[in-house]
């Protein structure tokens, strides 16, 4: 595509932008990938599976449009996160492990 | 290929029904590779260039097949690098030169929606080799009329330009459609043998695919257009093919037997 093309395409007629979520195995989560524009959810999903799943990365795909994801802000990650940082409570270091207990 | 009782002999028909169909995948999948860097946005390069590998990779498995059955031993690359226009057999519809999206989605949606049932009935062949190629094949073609029928719906609904414009594509497609389920002497002798299917047979649900895609996308189907392609198996072809050929063939005839 042209830089002129590029510029007419900018805004309003280009495809939105979707987030994108590979289910590697069954059992694991959905772990985002990374995004790719698409005139609509069903062509999002197909523009997934091309994109990110060429390699046999998945098993279950999930595309989320990236203005309907509320993110934290990085000018509030101090508020946010540094509480927890002397919780030390929180955390479950406080047990003994017995041995034979895998997957702990 | 004749043989003396003026029909081709089971191996040879086989071979030559395996060149068919490779070349059908080889011709569209190098027409699709144009797209790259051509289409509406990267993510349709990628879709677009997904389709064609997946088209050159059963064409790649069917050339083979065909040197292996026809008794001259050719390879793959033989077979796609080296032989001239008049010895391709493909369709005049895969020939045809990129032209615009909603054409390039007209012509997918015919092609894959015929390779659909083509795979799907070789699953069964006789011939091993033809059996597993279609085993594979068949769910990577049922994506490829996928995403051709998403696209025809959604230009097809879209707005009145990528309405009037996706008609004019099945417009301009329609001419080369009937080719594809001709039966010719070489599928009629696969087909007698066991490891083809006649192309006639898939007209009612490849067609049957492609007309209720249409409908669905507020469009018309064209009548039977006033001329038809015809000639690709006999390998007659169009303007188109021989500049298709040179662009495919040039590296592999300036330095042969170069790798990397």
């Amino acid at each position: 595509m042209s830089t002129a093309a590029g510029k007419n395409n900018s805004s309003e007629r280009s495809w939105p932008l979707w987030e994108v979520f590979v289910r590697a195995k069954r059992g694991l989560s959905h772990v985002h990938v990374g995004s790719l524009h698409a005139p609509d959810a069903e062509m999002a999903l197909r523009n997934g599976r091309d994109v990110y799943t060429r390699r046999q990365e998945g098993v279950s795909l999930w595309v989320v449009r990236s203005t309907d994801i509320t993110a934290s802000s990085p000018d509030e990650r101090d508020s946010f996160f540094d509480p927890a940082a002397d919780k030390v409570y929180r955390h479950p270091t406080f047990y003994d492990v017995p041995e034979d207990v895998e997957y702990l | 290929m004749i043989g003396a009782a003026g029909k081709l002999e089971t191996a040879e028909a086989t071979a030559a029904y395996c060149l068919q169909l490779g070349d059908d995948a080889l011709i569209y999948g190098q027409r699709l590779g144009e797209w790259i860097s051509r289409a509406p946005q990267i993510e349709e390069d990628m879709a677009l260039a997904n389709i064609g590998l997946d088209l050159v990779g059963q064409a790649r498995l069917l050339l083979t097949r065909a040197g292996e059955l026809d008794g001259t031993g050719r390879s793959e690359d033989d077979l796609a690098y080296f032989r001239d226009e008049r010895h391709f057999h493909n369709v005049h519809l895969v020939e045809q030169e990129r032209s615009d999206f909603g054409f390039e989605m007209a012509r997918m949606l015919w092609f894959a929606a015929y390779q659909c049932e083509l795979y799907a009935a070789l699953v069964t062949s006789s011939d091993e080799t033809l059996a597993g190629v279609a085993a594979k094949a068949v769910k990577e073609v049922d994506y490829h009329r996928d995403h051709a029928s998403q696209w025809v719906l959604r230009l097809g609904d879209g707005t009145s330009e990528s309405h009037r414009r996706m008609q004019e594509a099945l417009e301009r497609v329609a001419p080369y459609v009937r080719e594809l389920f001709e039966d010719d002497a070489v599928s009629v002798a696969a087909s007698d043998g066991g490891a083809g299917i006649l192309p006639s047979s898939l007209w009612d649900n490849a067609s049957g695919h492609v007309s209720r895609v249409v409908v669905q996308a507020t469009l018309t189907l064209p009548a039977d257009a006033t001329w038809r392609s015809r000639g690709g198996r006999e390998g007659i072809h169009s303007r188109p093919i021989g500049y298709l050929l040179a662009e495919m063939q040039h590296i592999a005839r300036s330095h042969p037997g170069a790798t990397w």
